[in-house]
This record gives C-alpha cells, sequence and structure tokens, in this order.
C-alpha cells in the first residue's frame, strides 16, 4: 500500500508507530544485523566460523546436549503440563481462578532465586535427599545436582506453566459432552479418551511443544546453576564466547545458528499447524 | 436378533423398568420416586418443564446419573450399577455430540470401532445406518460441514448402528427451526416403526410430546404428574398442571351443588354448570376444578343449544391461519379462552361485541388442583 492511497487521517495513525519502530530498528535490527556481521567478519572475513559447526567436535557435542535437554524438558513439561490442563478443566470455577493464579504467580519469581532454591533442594545433603533418606526409601542421595537430570528439572519447572497455560487454553474449547458421547456410544473411558479427548486436544499439545522447546533453547542460567559446569547448552557457550574468551565471531556465529534453529523449528511447525493459533494471534 | 442381520441396522426391542428411582443432590431433590414402564418397542416420551428432572431420569436410563435410590431394569435385569457403555444403549445427545474430528462415516463407525469391528468389517453396517437416515451421499463430511438437521440425522445413524438395546433421545430436536421440526417428527415416527425397537424421548416441547409418542410421562418437580397415552392424557388430564402444560386450558373453579346418575351440578358465583361425570375430583368442601378445552366451546351470537351457556363481551381475538383465539370477559369465570375454526363462520369478533358461549356436559373434565 503506497502512501497516494491513505488518506491524511491514516498517515497520522501511521505516524504514531514510528516511535516504536525506530525503537525496534534502532535496539534490535541494528544488533542483530551487527551478530551477522561479526559472524562473517571476525577475526577476518570469510565463513570459517560457520566451518567450525561441522568440524569442531565440541560445538556438535554442546548442540547434542542442548537439544537432547530440551527434547527431554519439552515432553516431561508437556505430559505433566496435559494432567494439570486437563484437571484445571474439570474443577469448579473458584478452584480453576486459584490454579491459574498459581500458575501465573510462578512466572513472577527471578530465575536467580528459583535456580539457588532448586540447588538447596537437590542437592546431596538438601531437603529432598534427607527426607527420602530419612524415610528409608534410598541408602545413597540421588545425584540431582550437576548432571543433566537437574537442568531437566530446573527447566521443567520452568516449562510446565507455559505447557499448562497453552493446553488449557485448547482444552477449555472442547465441550465434556464428547467424552459422555463416546461412553454412551460403548467406548471406555480409556477408549473415550484415546479416540476422542486426545485428538481434540492435538493442537494444543503441540502448540505447547513448540513454545517450551523453543523457550528452552535459550536457557543459560538454570543449566549453568543446575548443571554445576558440566552440562553446557549453545546459549551459555555463546555467553563464554561474548565474555570470557572474546571470541566473538564464534559466539555471534553460534548466536545466528540458535536462531536459525528456531526459525527452522517453527518452519517445520507451520508445515503441521497454523503458527497463528499458537501464539494467539 | 431377527431384522439386524438382513438390513445391518436392526433393534431388538427391549422393555425398561425404572423402579422408585430417587436422585439427590446434596438438598436438592431432583427425582423423587420415579416409577415407569416402558414397555417391548414402545416411544414413551418423558415430558416436563426445565427443572422437572427430565433429563436426569433419562440420564440415569443411560448411566450417567448415579440414583441416590432406586432401580433401573432392562428385560428383568437390573442394571442401576452397570457403567455407560455396558449397557448397550443409542444415544442422541442434546446438540448431537458428533465428534469433530471426525468425518460422517468415521462417527458411525465409532460405536462399532470400540467394540473392536474394524472399518472394512464395519463398512457394510455403516453404510446401512446411513442409508436408513438418508446421509450416504455425505459420508466424507466433516460434522461442521453439515446443517442441523443431517447433523440430527447422523446423531441417529450414529445410536443405531450398533443395534443397541434401546434408543435414548435427548430434546433430539429442541436445536432444530420450527418446519424441520415437524418434518423430523414424521421421519421419526416412521423410524421407530420399521424398526420396531423401544425409543425413550425427552423434551420441554409439548407438540413433539403428542405427535411422536406412544405413551407420555409427565414430570413436574421431580415426580410422575401423570402417564398416559397422548390422547387420553390430552382429553383426561388428572390435575390442573397437566391440563395447562399439555395444550391450553379455562379452569372454572366452583362449588359442588348438586349429584345425579350421570350428572353434577356446580356453582361458580351465580351460574350453575352441568358436567357429566362422577365429582370424583371435588375437595371435602366441595369444592371443584373443571378443565374445559378452548376448542370444545362453542361461540355465538345467540344463546346456544348447550346445557351449559353463558354471556360474555370480547376482549381481543387473534387469527392464527387454521383457527381464531378469542378472549371473552364473562361475569362468572373471567376471562375465557375460546379457539374456533378460522372457517365457515360468520362471529363478530370485534372488541366489545356481546356474545355468547357454550358447551355440553362432557367438554370438560373434573381435574385435581394441587399445587
Amino acid at each position: 500500500m503506497s502512501a497516494a492511497v491513505l488518506g491524511p487521517e491514516r498517515r497520522a495513525y501511521l505516524g504514531l508507530t514510528a516511535p516504536a519502530l525506530a525503537l525496534l530498528a534502532i535496539f534490535f535490527v541494528l544488533p542483530l544485523a551487527q551478530v551477522l556481521w561479526l559472524s562473517v567478519t571476525d577475526p577476518r572475513p570469510g565463513l570459517q566460523n560457520y566451518a567450525e559447526l561441522v568440524s569442531n567436535p565440541l560445538i556438535l557435542r554442546i548442540w547434542t546436549t542442548t537439544v537432547r535437554v530440551c527434547v527431554v524438558t519439552t515432553l516431561v513439561s508437556v505430559v505433566l503440563g496435559y494432567v494439570v490442563a486437563y484437571a484445571m478443566t474439570r474443577v469448579s470455577e473458584r478452584h480453576r481462578g486459584a490454579m491459574v493464579l498459581c500458575i501465573v504467580v510462578t512466572f513472577s519469581f527471578s530465575i536467580l532465586v528459583r535456580g539457588f532454591a532448586f540447588v538447596v533442594l537437590l542437592r546431596s545433603e538438601g531437603v529432598l535427599n534427607s527426607a527420602l533418606q530419612g524415610l528409608g526409601l534410598i541408602g545413597e542421595p540421588l545425584r540431582l545436582l550437576r548432571n543433566e537430570t537437574g537442568v531437566v528439572i530446573g527447566m521443567v519447572h520452568y516449562g510446565l506453566p507455559v505447557a499448562i497455560l497453552a493446553l488449557f487454553s485448547n482444552m477449555r474449547g472442547i465441550n465434556a459432552r464428547y467424552q459422555d458421547a463416546a461412553r454412551g456410544l460403548g467406548a471406555s473411558p480409556f477408549q473415550a479418551f484415546r479416540l476422542v479427548y486426545l485428538p481434540l486436544t492435538k493442537p494444543g499439545i503441540i502448540s505447547a511443544s513448540i513454545l517450551v522447546f523453543i523457550y528452552s533453547l535459550g536457557f543459560f542460567i538454570i543449566p549453568t546453576l543446575l548443571g554445576g559446569g558440566r552440562v553446557v547448552m549453545i546459549a551459555e557457550y555463546i555467553r563464554v564466547g561474548f565474555e570470557e574468551t572474546l571470541r566473538w565471531g564464534h559466539a555471534t556465529m553460534l548466536s545466528t545458528s540458535l536462531l536459525v534453529a528456531v526459525l527452522l523449528v517453527l518452519a517445520i511447525m507451520a508445515r503441521v499447524v497454523d503458527l497463528k493459533k499458537v501464539f494467539g494471534g | 436378533m431377527g431384522t439386524g442381520a438382513t438390513t445391518g441396522v436392526g433393534v431388538r426391542p427391549h422393555s425398561l423398568q425404572v423402579r422408585r428411582l430417587t436422585k439427590a443432590y446434596g438438598d436438592q431433590i431432583a427425582i423423587n420416586d420415579v416409577s415407569i414402564d416402558v414397555e417391548r418397542g414402545r416411544f414413551l416420551t418423558l415430558l416436563g418443564p426445565s427443572g422437572s428432572g427430565k433429563t436426569t431420569i433419562l440420564l440415569a436410563i443411560a448411566g450417567f446419573v448415579t440414583p441416590t435410590r432406586g432401580q433401573i431394569l432392562l428385560d428383568d435385569r437390573d442394571i442401576t450399577g452397570l457403567p455407560p457403555e455396558k449397557r448397550d444403549f443409542g444415544m442422541v445427545f442434546q446438540g448431537y455430540a458428533l465428534f469433530p474430528n471426525m468425518t460422517v462415516e468415521e462417527n458411525i463407525w465409532f460405536p462399532l470401532r470400540v467394540r473392536g469391528v474394524g472399518r472394512s468389517e464395519a463398512a457394510k453396517s455403516v453404510k446401512a445406518s446411513l442409508e436408513l437416515v438418508q446421509m450416504g451421499h455425505l459420508a466424507g463430511r466433516y460434522p461442521a460441514q453439515l446443517s442441523g438437521g443431517q447433523q440430527q440425522r447422523v446423531a441417529l445413524a450414529r445410536a443405531l448402528v450398533f443395534q443397541p438395546n434401546l434408543l435414548l433421545l435427548d430434546e433430539p430436536l429442541s436445536a432444530l427451526d420450527r418446519q424441520l421440526r415437524g418434518d423430523l417428527q414424521w421421519e421419526l415416527r416412521s423410524l421407530h416403526r420399521r424398526l420396531g425397537a423401544t425409543f425413550i424421548n425427552v423434551t420441554h416441547d409439548q407438540d413433539e410430546a403428542l405427535s411422536m409418542s406412544d405413551e407420555i410421562v409427565i414430570l413436574r418437580e421431580g415426580k410422575v404428574e401423570q402417564i398416559g397415552a397422548p390422547a387420553d392424557l390430552y382429553a383426561r388430564p388428572a390435575t390442573r398442571f397437566v391440563a395447562s402444560f399439555l395444550g391450553e386450558s379455562n379452569f372454572l373453579a366452583g362449588r359442588l351443588v348438586a349429584t345425579d346418575a350421570e350428572t353434577f351440578r356446580i356453582a361458580v358465583g351465580d351460574a350453575t354448570i352441568v358436567q357429566a361425570g362422577r365429582p370424583a375430583a371435588a375437595g371435602p368442601d366441595g369444592d371443584i376444578v373443571l378443565a374445559l378445552r378452548p376448542e370444545k366451546i362453542s361461540i355465538g351470537r345467540s344463546r346456544p343449544g348447550t346445557v351449559n351457556a353463558i354471556r360474555g363481551t370480547i376482549v381481543d381475538s387473534k387469527f392464527q391461519g387454521a383457527s381464531h383465539h378469542v378472549q371473552v370477559q364473562t361475569a362468572p369465570f373471567g376471562l375465557v379462552k375460546v379457539a374456533m375454526q378460522a372457517w365457515g363462520h360468520a362471529v363478530d369478533l370485534a372488541p366489545g361485541a356481546e356474545t355468547w358461549l357454550g358447551w355440553s356436559p362432557d367438554a370438560a373434565v373434573a381435574v385435581r388442583s394441587d399445587g
């Protein structure tokens, strides 16, 4: 649409968006362009930084760890979230309000507070291990820190509320009558769930999975705190490149590959589901 | 198992008994000591206003509501404790509840699928069922692509495809427009006749109940008010509630003054009415209420030859195509509703016109006036 077809009033309204666009350009587009630029010019022009993606076994290992941890986090979050979201559709209005509040409140806790709280909770002499040992359920303390288990536990804590809300918004639109109808036509409770309810919640499962997966790709504080340096994920490795080893060309290349990975996930999913619905558009 | 083997769609007729069924939700009593006998092959309708417990009874029969007390028997077998899927009842849900993620064909296959019948194995029954409701050409559509009437037919086919013990219908026509409702009433009747199955229907629509059922159970506040064939209920309502809920009635309240062999007389103000029958419904002090259908009253300019005749003034009238509905103000009874056929009459229906009303002794019926 050219400016010529817009009336003066419309042009004035468009002018109102200019400050926001300028901010985006200065603080988002420009730095992003700089990241892309650095990744192909530092330390010298060329694609040698990107060559490391396939040639450097360390990067390959970090990427593998990242994808594995994120996939496990996504699976656990969505499965646990499914149960909670389902329960939310079946309780009274009052209980539902309380549940939504509890979930939303978790977003307001600082990631550092949560991270350290998990360290206290999960370490060998921590609350969880002492309790389990005290009950005589385990002899040796479980190793829940400085490994992928700890990282996944911490990341699920972040992914779960996201998964619950995405699933709940899908399930809320499904009439409970469908399951009754299935039972009335001879389906067992499990058949009614598997053949009728589960397929109807597929869009919710897909959107919850995309959201949690993309969200967890960018985590670095939780893996650092709970992985104790043994679980290095891509975002953490990028931070090291910027702040410690000062290999900016290398770090910007990894940032770019992370960005491409996210776009790739979205592109694949766009073929399966309507992304506008996933992001509530 | 008769007809099923040949056509793929057939329903074995079964009888159902509801015995002293009560359902309480805390202090709220939804159904109160309800007993109903549904004979083999009957089309029975539970009729009542909202809150009368009709849907709760149907859901208890279907197995979705666990009764507080009482029993449900299918051919003398107690099924009160069985979950819905073990009862083998076909059900057409309010709003139909067709599965939106399945095509028409898959929806109809569903009851067979959960019984372990594969798709190709079920194909013949699914097809027969679709043809039964004339929906064969839309097998590949999704429910959202169907009109209300088509969805209703698919819901019927789905409920019948597995040769259920009974067919339960929860307000099957309420979502449809008036014209379609009328057509589908004929279709449901004809379907019932062809299948010979036992149908139990729930509705709040008296026209639907009257036109489709063999038998109607009228419910009020969780209790059975009266059970009977449509024509009997209409002609001989036992209570004031039934007389006003099923069709329209004028209620003439008076005092019993004389009884002879075949008639009795009641006084209403300074008028006396002669009524056929025995004054069985009279209260201890002789109070009695007669229900008089508007269409049983004749209206004319001069005093009619009927035994009962009173003068009145026309208040208003409305034309309803086949009939005129007239409100007449009378001294003894107040406002009386009269219905007269709209052709072959030359009566002045202008408001304020003087007129005569008349009816024979057997036109009205004495009703109990409790509540």
